[in-house]
């Protein structure tokens, strides 16, 4: 029977594994993640979870490891944060391009320096072209559910996932998430068995070299199993829902069917802006929210048709591409761009550095918003100048 | 434990194909001769991760594979890390019952020097620390080959290479190689060995030796290299001969904590006899100052080598 357990965000992420029935572990620790692996390591020492903790000495290292163990048919894991996430980037090509479906969940942290353990955008961000798909969560259940959904599609299109979840805010913060009954998620997730895998007596061979006239048909392979995925996310989350009572799509939708103004928001802001919508609405103001959820493969079409019409968009960032804008508010933009009425988009980047952002500042931008004649492209919220 | 731990040339021809033909390799280079003896040493199955170097660019261009068995390449610094996690899955998926239990499958890891003394040399010594149970065979030519021959930290001294020329001031590379083998035996590991193709019963009974045993062996083999050092390339074998019977690279093993030299030459020749043939030496020979500092150095390690054979397990006192 399902059960309902108060959980921190961290833990979420370590039941969601259990129950994934994930076969290596690979991890290393690194602040506001550790305590992932530290549930993890009592769930494998208790006989919870059959699975192999591997202990490696460096992020690389539990990247290199999960890959090793996904190429040999086992269904891998890993958890990390900022600085391990940025160590780990070679591999993380190597991951995708290998076609191998690791689930790993990113802990949002920003990256040094100055030193910070806080929130931010920008350590996953910069990983967005590594051929990971990347899904953003806002609450501990989502964070379970996502790790569950994320081996389901992982294991279709053979590409990696990374679960992303704010520092602190979801990762330290607990609240009563429902651990699902091991045989309705057996019955979702088939065991991983893959076309292709290292089996003494088969001599394949993982990691070759290729020259100009093969290498080209190997990227454009991967971007066709990204597009696949945009199908599955929707299917798979369809199916999740019917099963668990939880549907999941490449975006949610909260308030919006006649909503003239509109704020995109990620991850936990998204709660916050809840709250901040509902007093709008309580004054008569017709706003409602886009949560991003899959962040690549990036739902262009699905923003087009939820986009359209609307008089206004704000794009709240919690990061920054430096020398160009917020990074959700250029995607945004990029996605509407073919459209011949598209409504003008604003790019509001706010709470770097973990910097609280509270209902007030969602109501300050949605006022801003509204008010606001010519588009600028990032308008600083919260920032002391 | 493997039947016996030697093999003859007659049963080791009829145990493997080796590579296949068709990789690659420089003409005269020893590690498909290496390898052949390897994977031919090997009574079970094998899996084999590579480093990035040169035995992994050589042999396997998609859509081709010169290899007999699966392997897996995972970028340069992280053999040992890759290792570790197809074992872990293998170890898994038995636990599992997903692989039938009876099947005993040998994990060996191959790295040039680059890859093993300097940017694997974390991932190596955590995969030991941890235990796993693989073979790490490095392949050492004394430099970056591949990227086309730069010093590394198993470069010896005065050594040109194009990252440590012979110019005007400086006479090469000014410092001498790192003992990596020590480093190693200082993990407390069941089993460390030195060898060379030129001692090819030795080297099989070393590979045998450490497949046999449970838990994380390494062997370091020293490969010549024909454009590296600048040789002709029928003396690739010649040269690691001459390697081993100057003392500049000693065969040993370290069983358990107990160091054993395997081969004491009985007239060891001056290592000038191993210098004089390869070009990246060749400005030295006329620095008598600089080839006795390289005798110094040999004469050094052998000696600390003797030294530590002295302590022997209770048994044999």
């Amino acid at each position: 029977m399902s059960f309902k357990k108060v959980l921190t965000g961290n833990h979420a992420v370590s039941y969601g594994a259990m129950l994934s029935k994930v076969e290596v572990i690979s991890a290393y620790p690194i602040t506001p993640q550790t305590q992932v692996v530290e549930l993890l390591s009592e769930l494998v020492a208790d006989g919870y979870l059959n699975a192999i903790f591997v202990t490696v000495e460096s992020e690389h290292s539990a990247m290199s490891a999960c890959i090793g163990a996904s190429a040999a048919g086992a269904r891998a894991f890993t958890a990390t944060s900022a600085q391990g996430l940025a160590l780990m980037h070679e591999m993380l090509h190597w991951a995708a391009g290998a076609r191998l479906p690791i689930v790993m969940a990113n802990i949002n942290r920003a990256m040094a320096p100055p030193w910070s353990i806080w929130t931010e955008q920008n350590d996953s961000l910069s990983q967005r072209d590594t051929g990971w798909m990347q899904i953003y969560v806002e609450s501990n259940q989502e964070v379970l559910d996502n790790i569950i959904l994320s081996y389901k599609i992982a294991e279709q299109v053979y590409l990696p996932v990374m679960v992303v979840l704010d520092a602190f805010v979801l990762s330290h913060t607990s609240e009563p998430v429902e651990i699902y009954d091991q045989e309705k998620v057996d019955e979702f997730l088939p065991p991983y068995n893959p076309q292709y895998k290292i089996e003494p007596g088969n001599p394949i061979g993982y990691g070759a070299l290729a020259a100009p006239d093969t290498y080209f048909e190997f990227r454009y392979k991967i971007q066709r199993a990204m597009e696949n995925a945009l199908d599955l996310f929707e299917k798979e989350g369809k199916l999740f829902g019917e099963i668990f009572g939880r549907e999941y799509g490449l975006v949610e939708e909260y308030m919006m069917d006649d909503a003239d103004y509109i704020l995109v928001t990620t991850s936990t802001i998204t709660s916050t802006a809840k709250v901040a919508i509902k007093k709008l609405r309580e004054r008569g103001e017709k706003v409602g929210i886009l949560k991003l959820r899959v962040v690549r493969p990036f739902p262009f079409e699905k923003l087009r048709h939820v986009l359209s019409g609307r008089k206004k968009v704000g794009v709240i960032d919690r990061n920054i591409s430096f020398g160009h804008h917020g990074i959700f508010y250029q995607e945004i933009k990029s996605a509407l761009y073919p459209m011949e009425n598209r409504p003008p988009v604003f790019g509001y980047i706010t709470g770097l550095g973990g910097r609280d952002v509270k209902v007030e500042d969602i109501i300050d931008i949605y006022e801003d918003l509204k008010k606001r004649e010519t588009v600028e492209d990032i308008i600083w919220k919260g920032v002391k100048l | 434990m493997a039947e016996k731990l030697t093999l003859n040339l007659k049963e080791l021809s009829k145990r493997t194909e080796g590579l296949a033909s068709g990789h690659r390799a420089c003409a005269g280079c020893p590690f498909p001769a290496i390898i052949k003896m390897i994977l031919g040493a090997a009574d079970d199955p094998v899996v084999v991760a590579n480093a990035t170097g040169c035995m992994e660019v050589v042999t396997t261009i998609f859509p081709y594979t010169a290899w007999p068995v699966p392997w897996i390449h995972n970028a340069f610094e992280n053999a040992a890390a890759t290792i570790s996690g197809v074992e872990s899955a293998y170890k898994a998926l038995l636990r599992k019952g997903k692989i039938p239990g009876n099947k005993k499958i040998k994990f060996i890891a191959f790295g040039g020097d680059g890859g093993t003394y300097d940017i694997g040399l974390q991932s190596l010594s955590g995969a030991i620390e941890r235990g796993h149970n693989f073979l790490y065979v490095l392949y050492d030519n004394e430099g970056y080959m591949n990227t086309g021959i730069q010093r590394s930290s198993a470069t010896p001294f005065a050594a040109h290479t194009t990252t440590s020329p012979a110019g005007k001031v400086i006479p090469g590379k000014t410092q001498h190689r790192k003992d990596l083998t020590e480093i190693v035996a200082a993990h407390n590991l069941p089993y460390a060995a030195q060898a060379s193709p030129s001692h090819w019963n030795d080297l099989i009974r070393k590979v045998r030796k450490a497949l046999s045993v449970e838990g994380p062996t390494f062997i370091s083999i020293i490969s010549p290299c024909v454009p590296g050092w600048g040789y002709p390339e029928h003396m690739s074998i010649e040269l690691a001969k001459l390697a081993v019977e100057t003392k500049f690279w000693p065969l040993y093993e370290v069983e358990n904590g107990y160091y054993k030299i395997n081969y004491k030459p009985r007239n060891p020749l001056p290592v000038i006899e191993f210098l004089k043939p390869q070009a990246r030496f060749k400005h030295i020979l006329n620095r008598p100052d600089l080839i006795e500092e390289i005798q110094r150095f040999v004469d050094e390690r052998w000696e600390r080598l003797l030294w530590l054979e002295q302590r022997k397990p209770e048994e044999n006192k």
